[in-house]
C-alpha cells in the first residue's frame, strides 16, 4: 500500500481533540468547528539498498562531477565535511547516514591510497559536540581512528589561523572558510537535507564560514526578504549563500557534494501515536499516549526532556545524490517536497501548532525562550511555499510551556540577551544595530565558543533575525500555556487555555475567525496556493 | 507684656538642639524679635559649636516658617541674633572659654534644657547630665557673675520632668519635692559617688576572664570563622557594650529601689534637689513638662524632632508586632505638646523669678484635660484601621486587638516568645543552609529583635501608662490667666485647649507615621529604594575593582566536588561507585575540619593530588569545567563580573582553588590569584602549595597589597563572598556586597546594610547528586 499524501481535515462536531507537541508533553485540544487541520503525509518507503544506494550515487555523480573515485589519488588533501548534530532530529538510530556514507568514502579512499584525511564538522557558529555525540554520529570505527591523530577536527570560525578569505561576491559580500577544506585537492561535504532550507551552496558557505561571513546573509534585512528561506528561490538567505557558492567554486575549490534524504519516520514504536491521525488510533496509540503524557506530566521539567532526548529515530533513507553542488541539491530538494508538501488553499487568519522539546539548537539540552521564538516563528512559521498559512496581520498561536530556562554550558550568551537585550527591545533592528556588535566580538563567548561547547555569542541574535519576517507579516502571537512572565519578555501574549488564546486572537483578526492548525510531527511543509 | 519684657533680654539656653530646645530657640526667635540667644553647644568630635548650630538646628523643619518669612534674609537675621557658645554641661564650669565666661555673667536669663531624656541612659551618664548638670549651670552663672563684678538681675530656669514626682498616686503640687508629704530623703552627693565608682568596678569585672570568656564564645558565634582580628574587634566591641548594659541595669535597679520608674526621672527629682540648694544664690524657677508630643500649632501641627518614647510604640503596634501594651484602660497618659511647653517656658521667662523661694510651674494636661488610656488606644486602633501600614508584599497590616492587659502577663508572654525565637535562631543557625534558606533565618532573627524592642518598651514605659499621679498644673493657669487675649493667643500653654481627637489622629498620628518612614502605600517596593540605591553604587563608574570569591559566590561547588570529579573521570564504572561511597563515609569528618580552620582543610585537599600528571589535569580540568562547573555556576555572578569589566573596573578572583582548576575561567577576570601545587622533579604534582592558601584574613591582605601594586582605592571597591570567614575582605572595601549569605552572614550584612544578592544556577538543569567524572 502506498502512502498517503497530505491531508486537510475540515473540523465538525465530531472530530476528536487535536493533538499539540507543548514542550515535553502534549497537549489535547478540540478545535472550534469549521477549522482546518493540515496532516502531513505518510512516511515514504525507504530505499531498498541504502549501502547499495551510496555507492552507486558515488559512482554515478549527476551535473559536471566524475565519480568519486576517480577524484581521490595518492598523496592527496582531503577533507571531509559532514552536517553537525542539528540534524536531523531528533537524532536517527545508529548507525546514522553519515556514517554510512562516510565509511563508504574513507574505503574507497583507503584503496586509493589516500592518507592525509581530515574530517571537519561543519559547525558554523553552532556548539562544539561532545565526544558522545561525536561517536553517535560517526560511529566508534572512525572517531577512534581519526580523533586521536587530531584528524577529527571542528570547524573554529574564531581560529583566524584555520580561516581563508577567498574574496567579495559582485554584492561585496566576504567569503571567508575553513583553511583546510578549501586548500584540500577536494572537500566532500556530507549532508543530512531534513527540510528544505539544508543543503547546497549553503553546506559550505555557511557550514564552513567565519562571522565576517555570515553577517552578509544572517541579518535582519535578509531574513525579512527571505519569504520563505524554506523555499530556495524566494530567499534571499539561499541567494547570497548561492552567490558565496559559486564564488568558492570560482576560487578552485573543488567540493563533491553529497546530500541524503529521509522520510519522516521520526518516532519509534512507542510513540507511534504521533505518527498517526488521531481518529486513526488504535487501543495501544491511546494507551500509549495516556501513558506517555502522564508519565512527562508528572515528572520535573528536567527527567521528561533527559526521557524525550534519548529518542531516536528510525528514521530511513529515501534518497542521496553525489557530484556537483546545485545539481545535486535540485534533485536532493525534489525528495524533500515529495515527502513534506501538503497543498493548502488559501490563507487563515488564525494559524495554531504545538512546538515540541527539540530543535536545531538544543539537542540535549534546553529549548528555551529564544530557541521557542525561533522554532515557531523562525522555522514552523517559514514551512511554507508560495505564501504564508497565515494572511499578513494574522494570528500565530503557539503551544510550549516557554519556561525561563537555560542551559549556561551551551547558551551562555542567550541568558545575557534574554537578561539584558530582551529587557530593552524586541524590535530585530534595534537589537542588531544597539547590541549585535558586542555579543559576536565579546571574547568570553568567543573563548566558550573555542573551548567549551557553547553556541556563539552572536548565536541567540540569529535565532532572533530568523523570525523577523514573521514579526514582520504577523498581527500578533499567543503562547499557549507559557509561562506570562517569559512570554511577556519575548514580547508576546500568553494563555492558559484555547478558548481564551482565541478570544485573545479574536481581538486581533475580528470575529469569526478562520482557524488552520499545522499539525507535527512528523514534519510538513505547506503549499500554499 | 512677655514681648515687651524680654525685648532687649540677652538669653542662654543648654540642650538647644533637643527637641524642646529647638522649639524653644524657634519661638523666641519667632515671638521676640528683640532678644538675643546664646545657645551652649558641645563641640563634636570633628564639629565645632558653629556648624553644629547650622546642621542640627537651624537645618530642622522647624525653622521652615522663619525661612519662610524672612527668605533670603534668614541666614542674616539669624546669625544676627543666635550666638553659639562652645561648652558643655558635663564639665564644671562647663568647659567656657573665658570671653564666653563674660558672656554667660551678662546674661539676663538662663534656660537649662540640656538633659539625657533617654530612660535607658547608664546610671552614671544620667547622673552626670540630669543630677549634676543643673547645678553646675547654677555655679557656672553665680562664678562668672561674680568674677566680671556683674549685680544685674538673672533668672535660672531648669526644666525638669513632672515624673519627679516618682511612683507616687494621687495629686501631685507644684511643689519642691521636699515640700511634698512623700518625699524620701537622699543625699545626692553620695548618689553621685557610688555612681561614679559602679563605673569603675564594672570595668574590672568586664576583664574578669570567665567574662571574657562570655565575649569570645558570643563574638565567634555571631562572625564564625572570621578570623582572629576580627574576633577580637567584635570581642572588644561587646566588652563595652556589656559595661554600658550593666551601667542601664545598675540605673534602673537604683531608681527603682528609692522609688523612681527609671534613672530618667530618678536623676532629674535629685537634680531637682541639688539645684535648690542653690537657690539663695540665684533667683531659680523649675519648669515640669510630662511626656512631650508633636506640636499642636506652631510652628506647624505635627512637627516632631526625634523618634519619641511613644512613637516607637505606637509604630510596633501599628505593624503588628506589639500586640499588647500594658496599662489599665480609666488610667490617664499625661501627655502635653511641644509647642505649649515652649511657649509656658517663654512665659515663664518674661514673668521673672519669685522673690519669696522658687517657683514650679507643671506643663501638664493630666488635671486639666485628662486624655484616658482608652481614649489613646481607641483613636489609635481606628486610626490604623483606616490608614494600615503594608507590608514588604504590599499587603496591609491587620493591627491586633487590645485587652488592656497586665504588666507581667504582657511581659512574661514577650519573654517566652523572645525565648523560643533565640532557640529557633541558635538551632536553625548550626543547618548548613544558605541563601534562600538564610534568609529565614534573618527573619527569625528581625522577629525576635522585634519581640526585644517590644519587650524593653514594655519595661521601660510600662509604668508610664500605669501612672496613676495627677500633676497639677494651678501656677501654670495663673500664669496664663494673667496675659492679655492677644498674648493668649501666641502663648497657648492652657492644656485645656488640646482637643484630643483632633490631635491624635490628624496631628499626631500622621506626623509619627511620616517620620517612622514605614510603607503606607500597597506598592510592592518602593522607587528606587535602598536596594537599587546600593546597586548603582556598586556598579558606579566610579569604582576601582571588584573581587569575588569563587565557591559558593560564582559556582555552587567546592574543592571536595572538585577533587572527587578529577579523581574519579577516569576510573571505570564500578570503582565510580567505590569511590562515591568512600568519599560520602569522609564527608562528616571533611566538614568538621573545614569548620575549624579552612587553610588545614585546603592543605589536605592539596596532599590528595600527590603523584598527579599536571598536563592530563590540565585536560580533565577543562572537561570539568564543561561538564560541572559551568552548570553549577551562577550565571548571574558570571553576568556580574563582565558587567564591572565592562564598566572599566578591574576584575579579581581570589580563591583557595588550584590553579588548573581555574584555567577556562581565566578570561573571565582581569586577574586570578589562586593555589598553585608544586611539581617535582619527576613532572608531577607533590600535593603541596607553593603558597599559603589565600583563604579568611590572608585574602584581605592579599586583596590590600594588590590595590596597593595596581594603585586602586579599596574603598571605592567592590567585593562579593558568601561566607563569614569572608568578612575581613568584606570589610576592608568600600562596597561589600553578600552573595547568598549563609545565616551568620546573613544577619550581618543586613544590621550593617551590605548589598545583598541571591544568585541561583541555571533552572531546568538535572540535578547534580555526586560529583563523579564522566566525559560529555
Amino acid at each position: 500500500m502506498s502512502p498517503r499524501p497530505g491531508f486537510i481535515l475540515d473540523v465538525d462536531k465530531s472530530t476528536p481533540p487535536v493533538l499539540f507537541w507543548h514542550g515535553e508533553g502534549f497537549r489535547m485540544e478540540k478545535l472550534p468547528t469549521g477549522s482546518r487541520v493540515v496532516y502531513p503525509p505518510e512516511a515514504l518507503p525507504p530505499l531498498k539498498d541504502p549501502l547499495g544506494a551510496i555507492v552507486n550515487a558515488l559512482e554515478n555523480p549527476v551535473g559536471e562531477s566524475d565519480p568519486l573515485s576517480s577524484l581521490l589519488f595518492a598523496d592527496m588533501r582531503l577533507t571531509i565535511a559532514f552536517d553537525d548534530l542539528s540534524l536531523p532530529l531528533p537524532s536517527m538510530e545508529s548507525p546514522d547516514i553519515r556514517q554510512l556514507v562516510i565509511e563508504q568514502i574513507l574505503d574507497l579512499a583507503a584503496s586509493k591510497g589516500v592518507d592525509d584525511v581530515v574530517l571537519v564538522a561543519a559547525l558554523a557558529l553552532h556548539r562544539r559536540m561532545t565526544e558522545s555525540e561525536l561517536r553517535h554520529i560517526l560511529g566508534d570505527r572512525i572517531y577512534d581512528s581519526f580523533a586521536k591523530m587530531g584528524r577529527l577536527t571542528q570547524h573554529d570560525a574564531e581560529d583566524p589561523s584555520n580561516m581563508i578569505h577567498l574574496g567579495l561576491t559582485d554584492k561585496g559580500e566576504d567569503v571567508e572558510i575553513n583553511k583546510r577544506a578549501a586548500t584540500s585537492d577536494l572537500l566532500i561535504y556530507v549532508n543530512v537535507n531534513l527540510v528544505s532550507m539544508d543543503g547546497g551552496h549553503k553546506s559550505v558557505a555557511t557550514g564552513l564560514a567565519s562571522y565576517k561571513s555570515l553577517r552578509h546573509h544572517h541579518n535582519v534585512k535578509t531574513m525579512v526578504h527571505s519569504k520563505s528561506f524554506m523555499d530556495r528561490d524566494k530567499s534571499q538567505l539561499h541567494s547570497s549563500n548561492w552567490r558565496m557558492g559559486r564564488l568558492i567554486k570560482e576560487a578552485g575549490v573543488k567540493i563533491f557534494q553529497i546530500e541524503t534524504t529521509l522520510n519522516t519516520n521520526t518516532f519509534p514504536e512507542s510513540f507511534s501515536f504521533l505518527q498517526k491521525r488521531e481518529w486513526e488510533w488504535n487501543l495501544r496509540d491511546r494507551a500509549s499516549f495516556v501513558g506517555a503524557s502522564t508519565a512527562l506530566q508528572k515528572s520535573p521539567p528536567w527527567l521528561s526532556r533527559k526521557v524525550l532526548h534519548t529518542i531516536r529515530s528510525p528514521y530511513q533513507l529515501t534518497g542521496i545524490t553525489a557530484g556537483e553542488v546545485e545539481a545535486v541539491h535540485d534533485i536532493t530538494i525534489q525528495n524533500v517536497y515529495k515527502q513534506q508538501l501538503v497543498e493548502v488553499h488559501g490563507q487563515t487568519d488564525i494559524l495554531t501548532m504545538g512546538l515540541p522539546y527539540i530543535g536545531p539548537y538544543n539537542v540535549n539540552s534546553i529549548m528555551n525562550p529564544i530557541l521557542v521564538y525561533c522554532l515557531g516563528l523562525g522555522y514552523f512559521f517559514n514551512m511554507y511555499r508560495g505564501m504564508p498559512l497565515v494572511r499578513k496581520g494574522g494570528v500565530l498561536i503557539l503551544s510550549h510551556p516557554t519556561r525561563r530556562e537555560f542551559d549556561p554550558t551551551f547558551h551562555p550568551s542567550y541568558i545575557d540577551f534574554y537578561d539584558n537585550v530582551l529587557a530593552d527591545t524586541t524590535d530585530p533592528l534595534e537589537i542588531e544595530s544597539k547590541y549585535e556588535n558586542s555579543f559576536a566580538t565579546d571574547p568570553w563567548y568567543i573563548h566558550l565558543y573555542r573551548t567549551g561547547h557553547a553556541y556563539h555569542g552572536v548565536h541567540p541574535f540569529y535565532m532572533w533575525y530568523w523570525g523577523a519576517h514573521a514579526l514582520d507579516h504577523l498581527g500578533g502571537v499567543i503562547i499557549l500555556g507559557g509561562d506570562p512572565k517569559t512570554v511577556h519578555r519575548l514580547g508576546f501574549m500568553s494563555a492558559s487555555t484555547m478558548p481564551d488564546a482565541l478570544e485573545m486572537a479574536q481581538s486581533v483578526v475580528g470575529p469569526d475567525p478562520s482557524l488552520t492548525h499545522l499539525h507535527s510531527p512528523p514534519l510538513l511543509m505547506a503549499d500554499v496556493k | 507684656m512677655i514681648v515687651d519684657r524680654l525685648t532687649g533680654k540677652a538669653v542662654f539656653i543648654t540642650g538647644s538642639t533637643g527637641f524642646l530646645g529647638t522649639a524653644l530657640v524657634e519661638k523666641l526667635l519667632r515671638t521676640i524679635p528683640g532678644c538675643q540667644l546664646y545657645l551652649l553647644i558641645r563641640p563634636g568630635r570633628t564639629t565645632n559649636a558653629e556648624n553644629r548650630v547650622q546642621k542640627e538646628l537651624l537645618k530642622n523643619d522647624c525653622f521652615d516658617l522663619l525661612r519662610e518669612q524672612f527668605k533670603d534674609r534668614f541666614d542674616e537675621e539669624i546669625s544676627a541674633r543666635i550666638h553659639p557658645v562652645s561648652g558643655d554641661v558635663v564639665s564644671d564650669g562647663l568647659n567656657l572659654h573665658p570671653s564666653d565666661r563674660k558672656l554667660l555673667s551678662e546674661c539676663d536669663i538662663i534656660i537649662h534644657s540640656a538633659a539625657s531624656v533617654s530612660f535607658d541612659s547608664p546610671l552614671d551618664q544620667a547622673i552626670e547630665v540630669n543630677l549634676c548638670g543643673p547645678r553646675r549651670v547654677a555655679e557656672a552663672v553665680i562664678d562668672a557673675r561674680n568674677e566680671f563684678g556683674i549685680t544685674k538681675p538673672v533668672h535660672l530656669i531648669a526644666i525638669s520632668t513632672a515624673y519627679v514626682a516618682g511612683r507616687r498616686r494621687g495629686l501631685s503640687p507644684e511643689l519642691p519635692l521636699s515640700d511634698t508629704p512623700f518625699s524620701i530623703e537622699l543625699d545626692w552627693r553620695s548618689e553621685v559617688k557610688a555612681a561614679r565608682s559602679l563605673r569603675a568596678d564594672i570595668e574590672l569585672k568586664s576583664r574578669d576572664p570567665k567574662t571574657l570568656e562570655i565575649f569570645r564564645k558570643k563574638a565567634a558565634n555571631e562572625l564564625g570563622a572570621a578570623g582572629v582580628p576580627l574576633l577580637v574587634v567584635k570581642q572588644e566591641k561587646l566588652r563595652i557594650q556589656w559595661i554600658h548594659d550593666e551601667m542601664v541595669r545598675a540605673g534602673i535597679a537604683r531608681a527603682t529601689s528609692v522609688g523612681w520608674p527609671d534613672a530618667y526621672a530618678y536623676t532629674k527629682a535629685l537634680g531637682e534637689k541639688a539645684l535648690l540648694e542653690k537657690q539663695d544664690q540665684i533667683p531659680l524657677t523649675i519648669v515640669r513638662p510630662s511626656i512631650i508630643e508633636s506640636a499642636m500649632l506652631e510652628p506647624r501641627p505635627g512637627w516632631i524632632r526625634g523618634f519619641r518614647m511613644a512613637e516607637p510604640i505606637i509604630i510596633s503596634y501599628a505593624r503588628g508586632l506589639l500586640k499588647e501594651f500594658p496599662g489599665v484602660p480609666e488610667g490617664v497618659i499625661d501627655v502635653i505638646p511641644v509647642d505649649m511647653v515652649a511657649a509656658a517656658i517663654v512665659a515663664v521667662a518674661a514673668k521673672g523669678p519669685r522673690s519669696s523661694s522658687p517657683e514650679i510651674f507643671q506643663v501638664a494636661s493630666g488635671s486639666r484635660n485628662p486624655l484616658k488610656y482608652a481614649t489613646l488606644v481607641n483613636h489609635v486602633r481606628t486610626w490604623f484601621q483606616e490608614h494600615p501600614l503594608y507590608d514588604s508584599d504590599g499587603q496591609p497590616i491587620m493591627i491586633p486587638d487590645w485587652s488592656f492587659p497586665g504588666r507581667g502577663r504582657v511581659q512574661a508572654q514577650l519573654e517566652k516568645t523572645s525565648k523560643f525565637l533565640q532557640a529557633l535562631e541558635q538551632a536553625t543557625g548550626m543547618l548548613p543552609i544558605r541563601g534562600e534558606q538564610a534568609s529565614f533565618i534573618v527573619d527569625i532573627e528581625k522577629k525576635r529583635q522585634a519581640v526585644d524592642n517590644a519587650l524593653g518598651y514594655v519595661e521601660l514605659y510600662g509604668t508610664y501608662a500605669e501612672t496613676d499621679a495627677i500633676f497639677q498644673v494651678d501656677n501654670l493657669l495663673s500664669l496664663y490667666q494673667s496675659l492679655d487675649e492677644q498674648e493668649k493667643s501666641h502663648f497657648a500653654f492652657d492644656p485645656a485647649l488640646i482637643h484630643w481627637e483632633t490631635f491624635i489622629r490628624e496631628i499626631h498620628l500622621p506626623s509619627v507615621v511620616q517620620h517612622a518612614r514605614v510603607k503606607t502605600t500597597p506598592s510592592k517596593r518602593p522607587a528606587n529604594s535602598r536596594v537599587d540605591r546600593n546597586l548603582n553604587l556598586i556598579l558606579s563608574k566610579e569604582r576601582h575593582l571588584a573581587v569575588f570569591d569563587l565557591e559558593n559566590t560564582i559556582i555552587s561547588s567546592n574543592v571536595v566536588d572538585t577533587y572527587a570529579w578529577l579523581a574519579s573521570r577516569r576510573l571505570p564504572r564500578f570503582k565510580k561507585a567505590l569511590f562515591a561511597m568512600d568519599l560520602a563515609l569522609q564527608g562528616p569528618s571533611l566538614l568538621a575540619l573545614d569548620r575549624k580552620d579552612r587553610g588545614d582543610f585546603l592543605r589536605a585537599f592539596y596532599r590528595k593530588y600527590e603523584g598527579a600528571r599536571p598536563q592530563r589535569l590540565e585536560k580533565d580540568s577543562q572537561e570539568f569545567f564543561n561538564a560541572y562547573l559551568l552548570k553549577k555556576s551562577f550565571p548571574a555572578a558570571i553576568e556580574r563580573v563582565r558587567r564591572h569589566r565592562s564598566l572599566g573596573h578591574k576584575t579579581l578572583l581570589i580563591t583557595g582553588a588550584l590553579d588548573f582548576v581555574l584555567e577556562p575561567l581565566k578570561p573571565l577576570f582581569d586577574d586570578i590569584i589562586c593555589a598553585e601545587l608544586e611539581i617535582g622533579d619527576n613532572g608531577l604534582y607533590k600535593g603541596r602549595s607553593l603558597a599559603v592558601p589565600p583563604t579568611g584574613e590572608a585574602r584581605a591582605s592579599i586583596l590590600a597589597s594588590y590595590a596597593a601594586e595596581n594603585s586602586l582605592k579599596l574603598s571605592e571597591s567592590v567585593a562579593y563572598a558568601d561566607s563569614t570567614s569572608d568578612l575581613p575582605m568584606l570589610e576592608a572595601v568600600g562596597y561589600p556586597v553578600c552573595v547568598n549569605p549563609e545565616p551568620k552572614l546573613a544577619t550581618i550584612a543586613r544590621k550593617r546594610g551590605w548589598h545583598i544578592e541571591q544568585w541561583d544556577k541555571a533552572k531546568g538543569l538535572p540535578p547534580i547528586y555526586l560529583p563523579i567524572g564522566r566525559s560529555m
